[in-house]
């Protein structure tokens, strides 16, 4: 195993403590997001879930390596940013995609409670419960 | 600030637990991400599954690269978030085909 | 000389993004870098060109900033809210559902822009948009109030991004 003490023996309490809290907090939420791909029902509350951890998840991680970097090396450390803003461009458009095909192969198969091919505004759509129940 | 019944050192270890609990957390995230990849029940269902498995293994390999104090780590998961990125659109596309209907 | 600028730098945000991206890479701001980065950002951008896209006009940087804090309230805040539908018990878990919003917005850039607020924020999804009525479908995972959710994609995100990019 390696020697943490060894590696982390140059930074200071309030750096160690507060990436200890970005770290944590970002696994947490991670975690929720992916046990809401278990709980939820069907497959349209599960896209919402992994939204947790692609945007305050990762945020919160990338945010503690930043601390810890930059404190360790004495310098600023922001390429974290660089995930950041590939994370928030791509995973929308890769989510949008899927529920689109999700949709379309719904009205293919002709289940029920999907909005037709031109919704109109005002009324309420009928909630998904029926869908696809597993 | 430190407290007499406190070690010197409470900060790191501190750390080092929050270090091994994300790392739990995150391998957690993985099983529960995993299950939905193997199980379904539906096509798309699967599709979800394997971003959120990209996502969450970069987030892991980040937790390690901060545990061993090293950068290397870094360019691996900015690899590995933009492969998950293609592979999520590439399969969605698939799907929209209508090729693969069940 | 207006012109050479344009035929010899056609989408200056574009070069700069792959300029800062080239220099975070590298972590490092030598001579070097700068120069190899720069050859870059001028080769992407005139590769774009054979796309032929028009290019973007960005107005109000205050709006953008301004934009940009709201947007990231809103995820944390929906960040919690979508936390807490699935910590709750199945019975009492709300209704999603899809709804529809008539949008005012039609410039290709201010939609996309739209598309990733909307999508990025943890609880709703863009699904579908129909440029020919202009018709917007979303998904959303606690339908409660419709109405209140079209008043935040309308005042909140699309009166605003109008104002950046019309």
């Amino acid at each position: 195993m390696i020697d943490i003490e060894l590696a982390f023996e140059n930074l200071p309490p309030w750096a160690a403590l507060l990436t200890a809290f970005c770290v944590f907090m970002g696994a947490f939420l991670t975690l929720t997001g992916s046990v809401g791909l278990l709980r939820l029902k069907t497959f349209y509350e599960r896209v919402h879930a992994p939204t947790l951890g692609s945007t305050l998840g990762t945020g919160f991680i990338l945010v503690g390596s930043m601390i810890c970097f930059s404190v360790l090396r004495g310098r600023l450390s922001v390429h974290e940013i660089l995930i950041a803003v590939f994370l928030t461009i791509t995973t929308p458009v890769g989510f949008m995609l899927l529920v689109r095909s999700a949709l379309y192969r719904d009205r293919v198969e002709g289940n029920d409670n999907v909005p037709e091919g031109n919704p109109t505004p005002g009324k309420q759509s009928a909630p998904d419960a029926a869908v696809q129940q597993d | 600030m430190s407290a007499s019944f406190l070690p010197a050192d409470w900060p790191f270890v501190v750390l080092d637990w929050s270090l091994f609990i994300a790392q739990l957390f995150l391998g957690l995230a993985m099983a529960c991400a995993a299950y939905r990849l193997i199980l379904g029940p539906r096509a798309q269902d699967r599709v979800l599954g394997l971003d959120t498995f990209y996502v969450n293994a970069m987030l892991l390999l980040l937790t390690y690269g901060i545990r061993v104090a090293s950068t290397i780590y870094f360019e691996v998961a900015l690899i590995i978030g933009l492969l998950g990125f293609t592979g999520t659109v590439a399969l969605s596309k698939f799907l929209m085909r209508g090729e693969v209907i069940e | 000389m207006r012109r050479f600028m344009a035929h010899l730098l056609p989408y200056p945000l574009l070069s700069l993004a792959i300029l800062i991206m080239w220099l975070l890479l590298n972590q490092s701001v030598s001579p070097g870098q700068v120069v190899f980065g720069s050859l870059l950002a001028l080769g992407g951008a005139w590769g774009m060109t054979t796309l032929g896209q028009e290019t973007p006009r960005i107005r109000r940087p205050l709006t953008i900033l301004w934009l940009g804090v709201i947007v990231f309230v809103d995820i944390v805040r929906s960040n919690i809210a979508v936390a807490k539908i699935i910590f709750r018990p199945g019975s009492r878990r709300g209704t999603p559902g899809f709804m529809a919003v008539k949008l005012d917005m039609r410039n290709p850039y201010g939609l996309a822009a739209l598309a990733i607020v909307i999508t990025s924020t943890p609880g709703t999804i863009w699904t579908n948009f129909s440029s020919a009525s202009g018709i917007l479908l979303i998904h959303v995972l606690d339908l409660q109030d419709e109405a209140e959710w079209v008043d935040t994609i309308k005042n909140r995100y699309e009166r605003r991004l109008m104002e950046i990019f019309e």
